[in-house]
């Protein structure tokens, strides 16, 4: 019959509509940080699934990628930067597919290279989040972060971060990503402990 | 892989492949035809005065009726030009026949085959544009990703733009000298546009662009259908406009509310990424795919790496196999999700089914974060398997719970839903039921593909007609609507979604019993990927949007491709734009277009 089919639309359209109280009555009316993601679950999405950002911010899965950070041990107490672990080796600045990093590697005394970086560059402007550099990197010092609120008044100065302001404790990633920390530091103890087993052997003979 | 299993139109597998048999056909017929030399190398080479003899043989005789993509190469060391052509046939399936012809490169002429195949129009007016090769006896030979003052072929290797600093990436400067400094700086405004020598500003050399534009309108006054006279109006629409789904102008004539003629311009988005992808290493372009068609970067992934690892040589595991079909078939879901959500919108719906449908995306959405890290920028596949295997939860839900809960609940409700509200909604109907209609000839004639294609009867998907990953040992059908309008497109794309849910289902139970296989041929992937051998290769998937392939030529040895160039479907796809909507009144376009379904960021590159 010719109408119906607006009459099954204005139906889905209410059911929607009367879909949008049924969180405030399964919870309650309490939205809490607490039930956000019992709220958010497969079963209760429905109606409004929209989350009162910045009053609530969904969490970041671990994997989660946003313009990266460098990896220092946590400093000192009283001390602002602890060590790098970065060695400037260079494969971030060469993987990186538009190039956004730049590495002034430093000089030891004697002329030699010194294994840490004298200073840091990102340009976030260019930076596409694409993950390359934290997945090629083989010292684990570089990391993606799940900061994405790096708004800014003035652009020209505050989108290339130096080494500064890159780097970040250890401590943090840990917070961020305790999966990932935790599974990468087992590989990396299994490293040492061949690489010592190895030399113990060699002492040895 | 094993002989592709061929369905196409219920017809038994032949028992010569059907390229084989073409190929030898052209032979016997044409002499001179001789295979590509180069190693590796791949394509017949036709002499350019008989290019037309032949393309009509494969066309009219010998089934291969599609011409699915026609693009050009700068071979500067040996001083040529060359264009190379991919045609198939849609009755047999398999792979394609392709033709490459050869000319000098300082006055490059190759006779056009717009005149057989109307979907070889944009993309030789492209190749002209971005490569400088003159086709003979195309209508109408402007630029059509350039601007049109713009001097130069962008292209051409040696073509350099006015901050160059490299052939090659990576580049030198930025380790270990570290000279830091703010692309946009260098680009300052005004200063990144590189003049050619002995340029002199002269406003009278300067042509009002616009004028070709409006020229090539056909006036049509005289034939106006009705007694009232009218005056025929020509309007643009875009680039700035909501319904033209990105920064899309189309040139419009009215005979009052009709259409007479539309004149479809682009390149309001255009970075060539084609020469990007030239300068970058292999890996560094997967993420540039991502943003082709942002909708679906996950199938664009997997269109270029299948293209790369033919060249390497190198299978993914089984796992690996198995997510990507999850994440590529996700992925339609999300895509005609979309698609329709913007095309009821176009109709008039406006915002309602839309957000409900994107309600259900949010989730697919919240999958792929979890899997790759991003939401739609996924950059998940490499070179051999995947960058990562699937995570632990998702939402807080474990990660199978998640999926069968999300497959096999939600999405079909979602589906069900659609269908109940939408399909046989009045407006809907009236508005979109006998509005641009393309039929089957015009569908093969013009290249379209995808939804686009199969609206208008023609049962062909390239999951089917050469089946890549597994798809040769997953169940699913060819949804097919013969109408060739508005609502058989509508059709096509929500049977395809019943399709990738069929699909799913058959690939849940696989990912669970490989549960911790591995997801990367190589235990650690590499960064500084070489190609051993060279040659090219053509990698092609069934986006939801269509066929996208990526041509890749590559030297020995070769870190970077040497030709990188992508079929869009977005872009192909509008060629019959015009034809399409031609008689149709000016409300009806944006639905028209929207039905076509096209995402600028592809449809630019
Ligand atoms: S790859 Fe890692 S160690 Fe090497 S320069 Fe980059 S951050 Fe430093
Ligand atoms: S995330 Fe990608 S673009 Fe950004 S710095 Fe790392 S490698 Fe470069």
């Amino acid at each position: 019959m010719y109408g119906i089919g607006i009459v099954k639309g204005l139906r889905t359209t209410m059911k929607h509509f009367i879909r949008t109280y049924t969180v405030d009555w399964n919870f309650s009316d309490k939205l809490t940080e607490e039930n956000l993601l019992e709220r958010q679950s497969l079963k209760s999405a429905a109606g409004i699934i929209s989350v009162n950002y910045p009053d609530e911010k969904l969490p970041m899965p671990e994997r989660f990628r946003f313009v990266p950070f460098l990896v220092m041990n946590d400093p000192a107490p009283g001390q602002k930067a602890g060590d790098d672990w970065c060695t400037s080796c260079g494969i971030c600045a060469k993987v990186c597919p538009p190039q956004c990093i730049w590495i002034e590697r430093g000089k030891l005394p004697n002329g030699r290279p010194k294994p840490q970086p004298e200073q840091f560059y990102i340009d976030i402007d260019i930076c596409m989040n694409c993950g390359y550099c934290s997945e090629f990197c083989p010292f684990d010092a570089i990391k993606m972060d799940h900061d994405y609120e790096l708004a800014s008044y003035d652009r020209s100065s505050a989108h290339i971060h130096d080494k500064e302001r890159l780097s970040k404790p250890i401590s943090y990633w840990r917070a961020i990503a305790p999966e990932r920390a935790a599974g990468e530091e087992a590989i990396r103890t299994a490293e040492e402990e061949a690489k010592a087993a190895k030399k113990a052997a060699r002492g040895k003979k | 892989m094993a002989a592709p299993e061929i369905e196409v139109n219920d017809v038994e597998a032949p028992a010569v492949d059907p390229v084989e048999g073409a190929v030898a056909a052209l032979r016997e017929k044409f002499p001179d035809l001789t295979d590509d030399p180069r190693p590796n190398y791949t394509g017949l080479m036709v002499p350019p005065d008989q290019l037309l003899a032949v393309a009509g043989e494969l066309k009219n005789q010998l089934g291969f009726e599609y011409l699915s993509s026609v693009t050009g190469a700068d071979l500067i060391e040996d001083d040529k030009m060359e264009v190379i052509y991919h045609t198939y046939n849609l009755e047999k399936g398999g792979g394609a026949v392709v033709l490459k012809t050869q000319v000098g490169r300082s006055n490059p002429e190759v006779p056009s085959l717009s005149n057989m195949w109307e979907g070889a129009n944009f993309q030789e007016r492209e190749a002209y544009d971005l490569l400088g090769i003159n086709f003979e006896g195309h209508p109408d030979m402007r630029r059509i990703l350039m601007w049109d003052g713009f001097v130069g072929h962008p292209l051409r290797k040696d073509w350099k733009e006015a901050f160059w600093e490299g052939d090659e990436k990576p580049f030198k400067s930025r380790w270990p000298g570290g000279e830091v400094f703010r692309a946009e700086e260098r680009n300052a405004f005004g200063k990144n546009v590189k003049y050619p020598v002995d340029w002199a500003f002269n406003a009278e050399s300067l042509t009002d662009t616009d004028d070709e534009i409006y020229g090539g309108l056909t006036i049509q006054r005289q034939q106006a259908k009705t007694d009232i006279r009218t005056d025929n109006v020509t309007v643009n629409i875009g680039p700035q406009h909501p319904s033209t789904h990105g920064v899309f102008r189309m040139v419009v004539t009215m005979d009052g509310e009709t259409i007479t003629d539309l004149q479809p311009v682009m390149g309001y988005l255009h970075r060539n990424h084609e020469k990007i992808g030239e300068r970058n290493t292999f890996l560094g372009n997967i993420p540039y795919t991502d943003r082709l068609d942002y909708l679906s970067s996950m199938s664009n992934n997997h269109g270029y790496v299948l293209a790369i690892e033919k060249l390497l040589g190198v299978t993914p595991p089984e796992r690996a196999e198995w997510i990507r079909i999850l994440m590529v078939e996700l992925t339609r879901m999300v895509n005609h999700l979309w698609a329709l959500g913007f095309l009821l919108n176009d109709i008039g719906a406006l915002q309602t089914p839309m957000l409900y449908l994107t309600i259900e995306r949010e989730l697919i959405l919240d999958l792929f974060e979890a899997t790759s890290g991003t939401r739609m920028m996924c950059n998940y596949m490499r070179f051999g398997g995947l960058a990562y295997d699937l995570p632990r939860e998702v939402r807080g839900q474990e990660i199978y719970k998640f999926l069968d809960e999300l497959v096999l609940e939600r999405l079909p409700k979602i589906m069900d839903e659609l269908d109940y509200y939408i399909s046989g909604n009045e407006i809907i109907r009236e508005r979109s039921i006998g509005i641009g209609v393309l039929t089957r000839e015009q569908a093969i004639n013009y290249s379209t593909c995808g939804p686009v294609l199969r609206g208008s009867g023609v049962k062909y998907d390239v999951r089917k007609a050469e089946p890549y990953s597994y798809y040769e040992h997953l169940d699913f059908d060819i949804p097919t609507e013969s109408a060739g309008d508005v609502y058989a497109r509508y059709w096509v794309r929500v049977k395809e979604m019943y399709e990738s849910l069929r699909i799913l289902r058959q690939v849940l139970p696989h990912l669970k019993e490989t549960d911790g296989a591995r997801t990367h041929a190589d235990d650690k992937p590499a960064y500084a990927i070489r190609v051993p051998k060279g040659g090219d290769a053509y990698g092609r998937v069934e986006n939801p949007k269509g066929e996208l392939g990526y041509y890749v030529m590559t030297k020995p040895k070769g870190t970077n491709p040497e030709r990188y160039h992508i079929r869009a479907p977005s872009f192909i796809n509008l060629t019959p734009l015009g034809l399409m909507s031609r008689g149709d009144k000016i409300a009806d376009l944006v639905v028209v277009l929207g039905s076509i379904d096209i995402v600028l960021g592809e449809t630019d590159r």
